[in-house]
């Protein structure tokens, strides 16, 4: 409890200083407010110590189990479920679709009636954007990839597709790859990544282990601008 | 009863954003591996926690930050507040809008020190790297990262730069910056900039981008209100690999000094 409160006694600070000696203005309903700090700094404990618990075991147990399985295929398929599953019920990604629809309607780029079947493609695009991310993340785990090529030539890609991306979907599709990375999907991930790299004789976690994140952020990128292109 | 109503949607939210990833866990944890987990009690306490933890969370940030950094980020863009004596919201200058840019930036700072999943993963990086690199370490490198990313994405957002003028030169010095950096920390930079932008981070960011863009001349908050968050994204990818390239330059020259005073 004493760390979450010093983690959060920052942004605290940050809001009550603009608060009272920028904008001069008195708290409105601090009772709701206090609650609500107290609420923050226990859910944030609780939260924390959850992570430690349970995801970070689970993740890695579950990466030592597939690794002495030997099955690429079921390894392979858990990693696309994950990304596809953690995507599909982010509710930040689902009002960064909707918002992408209305933009595209308001720039003309769609018609009306099409408006939430565009937000339910894109959503589904980050979902499979995410899934195969994982993908590849595990892909270059076990085969080691250098990551400095791979994320490269991922952000080159975006550099490259950028000038074509419909203006209307544009800072929506920057805004995807971050937004669809979730707050549970993110420690089991890496979690998962440092089991494998772990397990794999040669593969050093610190090196291989991460980089699951970074690709899951920069797919949707891509697949999000090459939808407002294509469609 | 406002209280109990929104209770109930962080709850749905909250079970709704955890329950396809268990269930996706225990498919593959039967079916493909097919022996119970192992700690299952510690591992279902941990799960408990989690949701336990992260409704409260939720329901306390729509209790004070959110709501409070959204009131703020619209006070402190009107134009009344940015510039009193203006005539025209069109009169105001880019420099007029220093408590904005200073605003995103200590709240972008805060709000990844904040950030339970870049507190568990900078854990886990430590863990890993055999304390080569300290939890405070890289919290402290992403949030400076994320205070600088805010800092010129609302720059970027009161001149009217559009958006891939800016983030693309960005993004190919990024890719520079990689083909010098120390190999070992690449995975972890990269990683870094998607665990921030995250459940704390995320809401706050958008809430500032669309109160901004929405108060600027000319701008739409539909158009110009997004793309903060890829900011906030970026830069601690840089600041964490110009943090490990400072580390191995001091390293060095302190290698250096000692060898020369050997001499």
């Amino acid at each position: 409890m004493r760390g979450s409160v010093r983690d959060l006694l920052p942004i605290f600070l940050v809001i009550g200083f603009f608060q009272l000696v920028v904008l001069r203005q008195p708290v409105p309903d601090l009772g709701s407010l206090l609650l609500g700090m107290l609420l923050v700094v226990v859910g944030l404990a609780l939260f924390v110590r959850g992570l430690e618990l349970g995801l970070f075991p689970i993740g890695e147990s579950m990466a030592y189990a597939f690794a002495r399985k030997g099955s690429l295929t079921w390894l392979l398929l858990f990693a696309f479920a994950l990304g596809f599953g953690a995507s599909a019920a982010e509710p930040a990604l689902i009002a960064v679709a909707d918002k992408a629809a209305d933009a595209a309607v308001d720039g003309a780029l769609i018609a009306e009636q099409g408006r939430r079947a565009y937000a339910w493609g894109l959503r589904l695009i980050i979902c499979l954007a995410v899934g195969i991310a994982l993908v590849v993340g595990v892909l270059r785990i076990i085969f080691a990839w250098p990551m400095h090529l791979l994320i490269s030539a991922a952000y080159g890609v975006v550099v490259l597709l950028s000038p074509f991306t419909p203006h209307e979907i544009m800072a929506i599709a920057y805004d995807s790859g971050p937004v669809s990375n979730s707050v549970i999907t993110v420690p089991l991930v890496a979690a998962l990544g440092v089991g494998l790299a772990a397990s794999i004789e040669g593969r050093n976690p610190l090196v291989d282990g991460f980089g699951l994140v970074a690709l899951s952020t920069v797919m949707p990128m891509i697949f999000v601008m090459a939808f407002g292109i294509l469609s | 009863m406002d209280f109990l109503i929104s209770g109930i949607d962080v709850l749905t939210s909250a079970v709704l954003a955890i329950l396809p990833i268990i269930a996706v866990v225990l498919f593959f944890q039967f079916v493909a591996i097919r022996r119970p987990l192992p700690n299952t009690r510690r591992a279902v306490l941990g799960l408990v926690y989690i949701t336990v933890g992260l409704v409260i969370l939720l329901e306390g940030l729509e209790l004070s930050l959110f709501p409070l950094g959204s009131m703020m980020a619209d006070q402190l863009t009107d134009p009344a507040f940015v510039a009193p004596g203006a005539a025209e919201p069109l009169d105001i200058d880019w420099h007029n809008y220093y408590w904005v840019y200073l605003f995103a930036a200590t709240l972008g700072f805060a709000a990844s020190i904040a950030e339970p999943a870049v507190i568990a993963v900078a854990a886990k990086v430590r863990d890993v790297s055999g304390d080569t690199i300290s939890q405070w370490g890289l919290r402290l490198a992403v949030a400076f990262g994320v205070a600088l990313g805010l800092l010129l994405g609302t720059l970027k957002l009161v001149l009217g730069v559009p958006l891939h003028h800016f983030l693309m030169p960005v993004y190919l010095l990024l890719i520079v910056q990689t083909w010098f950096a120390p190999r070992s920390i690449i995975p972890v930079a990269y990683d870094s900039g998607g665990v921030t932008t995250s459940i704390i981070t995320v809401p706050l960011v958008t809430a500032l981008g669309l109160g901004l863009a929405g108060a600027l001349p000319g701008r739409s908050a539909l158009f110009d209100g997004f793309g903060l968050v890829a900011f906030a994204c970026l830069f601690p990818i840089m600041s964490v690999m110009g943090y490990a390239q400072l580390s191995v330059w001091f390293a060095g020259r302190a290698k250096r000094r000692a060898e020369a005073g050997g001499d």
